[in-house]
Formats: structure tokens, C-alpha cells, sequence
């Protein structure tokens, strides 16, 4: 019985859940209410992805008014895909949370935290089960606006202005989607995704079907961080606290990678999306120009925070070269890619986490000795970093070597060279994280003494090894990503959602 | 002819454009804001134009009426204005603490002050190696 509502009890409990946190005074008890509901949201969507693995696309109707007039909730192979990694990474972030948090954020605030961490959840777990475009735009901006606060409540001050001007940023890109589905449903007079694919290509040569999609491509690669659209990222990433930046690293952009998909090939269609725009040659350009510039900023960064999050930029540059190459084995790389990322930078950023509770900074010079001092999470760092790179048996290579091979596939020889000079570019700034924790002299001050730093506690060693065995893991024996993945590929490539 | 039929949607275009150039050209954080508030109520009257049907009355049925208004364009417009009431309150409330943390809401003042201390940080950090 209950589990025909499945898919709006996804969406529907960490939503219920936020509010609720209010009557628990107790910081702690708060924080044992939020990861209770993420792992029950966890379970959902395991239950949920097999479902859908064995018995194809689930439709739930809300309140029982069917599609064109209600609002129908989609569940197709790609979004149980996503689903899996959104509450997975959340689930296994929120463990070490209020660990974290105790050392960054004011006590008064902690209830407030893990509210808008939750709504934050709820808002990008309904863009990936909806199948309205007009509820995929609410979705959107709870989790923005919930993330906006979010990145605000960092320490430094410079969090504000990170958070104000990607607020600027962002509410530019949201409304860029509004304007395009206000198009779409001028020309369609429908807001259901699987309807405006059947009325599109009848409208498809008019000017404003072409306006709808231009808006939409630009508004979304905002959100994403596409290069040149992507100085609001760095910063938010590296001043928010350092849990906010696990969570976002790991989903926020993979959010936005999900919606382009959804439009571009669902929506919209792959003919129209493919020739009626130079789509394929922008995302290629942009794709591999974000990554050579993102790459090369990551190298000169002196805060290791500001550090991933350039490399975040490059790493979405793969998942939009994957794109452009428009092939199921492209597409294929691309949702490896953004399960692998996810992986590989909630285990990097918790690590980072593990560094700012102990030391309560991530500048690189801090780092001097730290190999020693704190080896278990050092050691967790090094093991991201390699899957960053794409070193064999661990996830970061079973994605680069797909997305090579849908390269070669298609002839692509240049670009080929291009991806695997751009992992040269990732040894160097591991490398340079590595040379200061493992090969210079403990790190010490006139001011303060150092020798007392302490391996982290385990509340983050275990979601921090949980993450990188992950790594490992699904590097080594890659059945259930690749299956899944080369599935929700091939069913965007066939019929319609 | 053509240029009244479409006279609200002109008028979309010019608050559209009057908008984005605020938030792009000014660098007060609150006009940012007004010109933001400006580029998202154009979408709304953009929706809205496009809801009326020539002819049609308001969508309640009545003798002898038989054309209506779209009415839906505006309970979606009705959730898009909540949306966007709660964006201007989060960046006026990022406004105040910007004001309290750095003393200016002035983008040029804040970048500036930013670059200070990042300078001194870096200054610390060769001093220290």
C-alpha cells in the first residue's frame, strides 16, 4: 500500500521532516532526526531504483488528477539514478555534521542548519522525481534559497558575499527558466514534460520554441557552473561551512548536470537539441576550455577548499564534453561521471572537514606535516585525489576511461589529447597538497604550538572511509554503476521519458 | 496595429532589460536587489499577458458567457511572486549582515576590503614559511 506513494514520500519526508526539527530543542536530537530521515529517504530510493530496474517507469499522479492536468511524478531510470547518489552522499555527510558544526556555527544556530540542510534535500530530490516542468522550477529555488542561507552561515565574512552574489547569480538563472517555460507553454499550452515532448516538434522551427530553448540552456548552465558562467562557484564552496560544501560538491551541480539532460534530451528531443542550436560544438568548446582554465586556477590556489572547487569546475567540463558528444556511450560517461564526482568530492571535502575541526583552517601552508599528524584523514585525501586524476581502481578512471572511449568512438582524436593532458594539469594540484602534508617539516607558528594536532575523531574518519572505500569500491567492481548508468543512457536515447 | 496588440509584451521586454542592467551596472547591493525584484515582476506580467484570451471574461461560470481566460498562467505566477518575495528577503537580510560584517554595501568598498585581508593573509603566510 504504501509503496505505491513511493515517489512522492521521497520528496515529502525530509520536506515534512525540516519543520519538525523546530520542536526539538536539542541539538543533538536534531541531528539524530535529520539523518533518520535521510537514511529513510535512502531507503526509498534504493527501493525505488529497484523498481524501476525491474519493471520500468513509475507514474504517480499527485492527488489522483492524471497528467495533463495534475501534476505527475516521473520516475524513470535516471532519476532513481540520481536519486541513489543525492541521498546516499547526504545520508553519509549528515553523520559527521554536527561534529562539524559544533566548531563552525553558533550553537543558536543548529537547529536552523539542519532545517535548511534538510529542505535543501527536499528541493533537489524533486527536481529529479518530478515530471512538470513549472514544479521543477519550485523545486529549483527551494533548494537555492535554502542554499543561499546555507552558504551564509559560514565563519568568515566572506561567506555573505559569497552567498549574496551567487543569490544574484542564481536568481538570474531561475528566471532565465521561467521565462523559457513561460515560452514552452505559450506555444504547447501544456507544463508536463512527456506532453511538451509529443507538441514540441510540431512547434520546433518557430522563433520562440528557439528563444524557450536558448533561455533555458543559459539559465541552467548558470546554475551548473558551466565556464564562463561559473564565478559564483569558487568562492561559495570555500567559505560555506565545510559540511555545505561536502553536500553541494557532491550534488548541487549534478542537479543542474540532471535538469540539462532532462531538457535537452527529453524535453526538448535530441534532433531539435543537437541541430537547431550548435550545441554540440559549444558544450565541446566550453566543456574543455573550463576544464584547461579551472584546472590551471586550481594549481595557483593557496586555500585547499578553493582548490577543489576549481577542480569541481573542470570535473563538470567532463561531464559536458561527455554530452556533446551525443552518443549513448558520451551519455554513458557523463552519469558515470557524476556518480564518480560525487563520490570522489564528498569524500575530498569531508577529509577538508576533518582538517578545519582540528587545525580550523584549510590554507595550503598549514598543511606542512600533516601526512604525519593526521594520517587516516590525510590518506583519505590521497585516495580522492588519485580518483580525481583517474588512476586505475578507483572510480575516477572507470569514468575518464568511458568518456575516452566514447572520444574514440566518434573519432575525436584531438579532444582525446585534450582530456588526458587535463589530467596531467589534476596530478599537479594533488601533487602540491601531497608535497606539503607528506615532505615538509611539521608546520609550526611563533605564536602557537602545533604538536598537539590529533588524528580527526572518529565521527568523521568512518563517513569519511565509508566514502573513500566507495571510491575503491565501485573503481574495482563497477557492475551496478555502469549497468545503471548505460540503462537510464540508453532509455533517454529511446523513447521519450 | 501590430505594435498595440503587443504593447504588453513591450513593455516585458523594457522592464526585462531595465532590470538586468541594474543588477549589472549598479554596485549598491540594494539597488541590486530593486533591479532584480524589477527582472523577475516582468516574468510575472509576461505570464499574465499571455493568460487573456481576446474576448474571454474572467474564468467563473455565468449565463451566457462562453469564452474564458486562461486562468492557470496566474496561480502559477501566484507560486512564482512567493518565490520571489523570498528571494528579495534572503539578499535583503544577507544586505544587513554584509552591512554589519564589513561596514558598506557598496560592491567596490566590499571587493576592496576582501582583497585587503586576502593580501595580509598572504603577506602572513610568506612571513611565517
Amino acid at each position: 500500500m504504501l509503496l505505491a506513494h513511493l515517489p512522492i514520500l521521497q520528496v515529502i519526508v525530509p520536506l515534512m521532516a525540516a519543520p519538525l526539527c523546530l520542536f526539538l530543542r536539542h541539538s543533538r536530537l536534531v541531528w539524530l532526526f535529520a539523518v533518520i530521515v535521510s537514511s529513510l529517504s535512502l531507503s526509498i530510493s534504493i527501493i525505488l531504483l529497484q523498481q524501476v530496474m525491474s519493471s520500468g517507469i513509475i507514474i504517480y499522479e499527485l492527488g489522483g488528477w492524471s497528467a495533463p492536468w495534475g501534476i505527475e511524478y516521473r520516475i524513470d531510470k535516471f532519476s532513481a539514478f540520481m536519486l541513489l547518489i543525492i541521498t546516499s552522499v547526504s545520508t553519509t555527510i549528515l553523520l559527521s555534521a554536527q561534529t562539524s558544526i559544533e566548531k563552525e556555527i553558533t550553537e543558536d544556530k543548529h537547529t536552523l542548519f539542519y532545517i535548511l540542510y534538510l529542505l535543501s534535500l527536499t528541493g533537489m530530490l524533486g527536481i529529479v522525481s518530478t515530471g512538470d516542468v513549472f514544479n521543477a522550477f519550485v523545486f529549483l529555488e527551494i533548494s537555492s534559497l535554502s542554499a543561499y542561507a546555507l552558504i551564509a552561515l559560514g565563519r568568515d565574512r566572506r561567506a555573505l558575499w559569497a552567498a549574496y552574489q551567487y543569490l544574484i547569480m542564481g536568481t538570474i538563472g531561475a528566471t532565465f527558466i521561467l521565462i523559457a517555460i513561460g515560452l514552452m507553454y505559450q506555444m504547447t499550452g501544456t507544463l508536463n514534460m512527456n506532453d511538451l515532448s509529443r507538441r514540441l516538434p510540431e512547434v520546433a522551427q518557430t522563433r520562440t520554441v528557439f528563444t524557450a530553448f536558448t533561455f533555458i540552456i543559459v539559465g541552467i548552465c548558470l546554475k551548473l557552473a558551466l565556464f564562463p558562467l561559473h564565478q559564483w562557484l569558487p568562492n561559495a564552496y570555500a567559505f560555506a561551512p565545510s559540511i555545505v560544501t561536502a553536500f553541494f560538491a557532491a550534488t548541487a551541480t549534478k542537479v543542474a548536470i540532471y535538469l540539462l539532460i532532462r531538457f535537452t534530451f527529453s524535453v526538448f528531443g535530441l534532433s531539435f537539441s543537437f541541430t537547431t542550436l550548435p550545441l554540440q560544438i559549444l558544450f565541446l568548446v566550453l566543456g574543455l576550455i573550463g576544464i584547461f582554465v579551472a584546472s590551471t586556477a586550481a594549481i595557483y590556489q593557496k586555500n585547499v577548499k578553493h582548490l577543489f572547487a576549481y577542480s569541481s569546475l573542470a570535473q563538470v567540463g567532463y561531464m559536458i564534453v561527455g554530452l556533446s558528444v551525443s552518443t549513448v556511450s558520451g551519455l554513458t560517461a557523463t552519469l558515470l561521471h557524476v556518480f564518480n564526482h560525487a563520490l570522489m568530492k564528498s569524500a575530498l571535502f569531508l577529509a577538508l572537514g576533518a582538517v578545519m575541526y582540528r587545525i580550523g583552517s584549510v590554507q595550503l601552508s598549514q598543511f606542512q606535516g600533516l601526512g604525519r599528524q593526521m594520517p587516516f584523514t590525510m590518506a583519505a585525501i590521497v585516495v580522492g585525489g588519485l580518483s580525481l586524476i583517474g588512476v586505475p581502481l578507483t572510480v575516477g578512471f572507470v569514468s575518464k576511461w568511458y568518456l575516452l572511449i566514447a572520444l574514440i568512438e566518434n573519432g575525436w582524436w584531438p579532444v582525446t589529447v585534450l582530456i588526458l593532458s587535463g589530467s596531467v594539469l589534476a596530478i599537479v594540484y594533488v601533487w602540491r597538497i601531497v608535497e606539503v602534508a607528506y615532505f615538509k617539516p611539521v608546520w609550526t607558528d611563533s605564536n602557537q604550538d602545533r604538536k598537539v594536532i590529533k588524528e580527526a575523531p572518529l565521527s568523521f574518519l568512518v563517513p569519511i572511509w565509508i566514502l573513500v572505500m566507495a571510491n575503491i569500491y565501485f573503481g574495482i567492481d563497477t557492475r551496478l554503476s555502469v549497468q545503471v548508468a548505460e540503462a537510464a543512457a540508453q532509455s533517454l536515447f529511446g523513447v521519450s521519458p | 496595429m501590430m505594435f498595440m496588440g503587443l504593447y504588453n509584451y513591450w513593455i516585458v521586454v523594457v522592464l526585462m532589460m531595465i532590470g538586468l542592467y541594474v543588477v549589472i551596472a549598479h554596485g549598491n547591493l540594494i539597488k541590486k536587489i530593486v533591479g532584480l525584484t524589477i527582472f523577475q515582476t516582468s516574468v510575472f506580467i509576461f505570464y499574465i499577458s499571455m493568460a487573456k484570451v481576446d474576448g474571454g471574461t474572467a474564468p467563473i461560470l455565468g449565463d451566457g458567457l462562453s469564452q474564458y481566460s486562461n486562468p492557470l498562467p496566474h496561480v502559477l505566477i501566484l507560486t512564482a511572486i512567493v518565490v520571489g518575495i523570498a528571494t528579495t528577503a534572503l539578499g535583503l537580510a544577507l544586505v544587513v549582515r554584509l552591512k554589519e560584517a564589513y561596514g558598506s554595501i557598496e560592491e567596490e568598498h566590499i571587493q576592496g576590503l576582501d582583497n585587503h585581508t586576502f593580501e595580509n593573509q598572504s603577506k602572513d603566510e610568506q612571513g611565517c614559511c
